[in-house]
């Protein structure tokens, strides 16, 4: 089927292709289908478009390319609700807050997008009792290349 | 909003299967016990508003904005 989208104009999306967010996100709650679909080269940033409203996407990203260390535990609640039965069928999505300036951009470290790519199931799980913050900055000071 | 007073280890059944125990109060701290079914999501109110929010600034990025992050991702990585 064909739908609009945000930043990709229309495309051609095949049911298989969409995942089932089965109580929305936090802010919009009937939301229940996205498609992540990659956005330019090699950077890693990948868009989270709704199914049913063009204008609503959401830039997001693996958060290991910025820390390497993020980690945390999926509660036993999540791993049900998601169908999970191996970590291997696990793939961690962060949404960006991209602001202006760019290089303030930041990433919600503190909510992940957790997705089972066999079930096509994913929540945007909220850690408790976690130092991640909401507001991550993705650029490291003094390494950002000058514009 | 229904107001009802309780002292430490009494609860407050809503429904059928949702409890909430008072543990213990400290100055101004209050220990809140919940036993709830799994389905049911339990959030600190200000946590699940700043995500909301959150989510709701980050669904605001112009296509502009987002070429030029693209770009820059590129060089840097």
């Amino acid at each position: 089927m064909k739908i609009d989208t945000k930043y990709h104009g229309e495309i051609h999306i095949e049911e298989k292709d969409i995942i089932t967010f089965a109580n929305g996100i936090p802010g919009f709650l009937e939301e229940k289908k996205f498609l992540f679909l990659p956005f330019g080269e090699d950077t890693g940033i990948s868009i989270m478009q709704s199914v049913s409203n063009a204008g609503l996407a959401f830039v997001v990203t693996n958060p290991f390319l910025f820390l390497k260390e993020y980690d945390f535990t999926i509660d036993d609640q999540v791993v049900e609700q998601l169908q999970l039965e191996s970590e291997k069928d696990v793939t961690v999505y962060v949404i960006l807050t991209v602001q202006d300036p760019f290089e303030n951009t930041t990433a919600n470290m503190q909510a992940p997008v957790v997705l089972n790519s066999k079930k096509q199931l994913a929540k945007q799980v909220i850690l408790t009792n976690t130092s991640y913050q909401t507001k991550h900055s993705i650029f490291e000071k003094g390494k950002v290349s000058a514009k | 909003m229904l107001v009802l007073t309780r002292k430490i280890n009494e609860s407050i059944k809503i429904g059928d299967d949702i409890e909430i125990t008072i543990l213990s109060v400290s100055g101004e701290q209050i220990k809140i016990g919940i036993e709830a079914p799994k389905h049911i999501e339990i959030h600190r109110k200000e946590i699940y508003l700043d995500i909301q929010s959150e989510n709701n600034q980050a669904s605001q990025t112009s296509i502009d904005l987002l070429k030029q992050l693209n770009i820059n991702l590129k060089t840097t990585r």
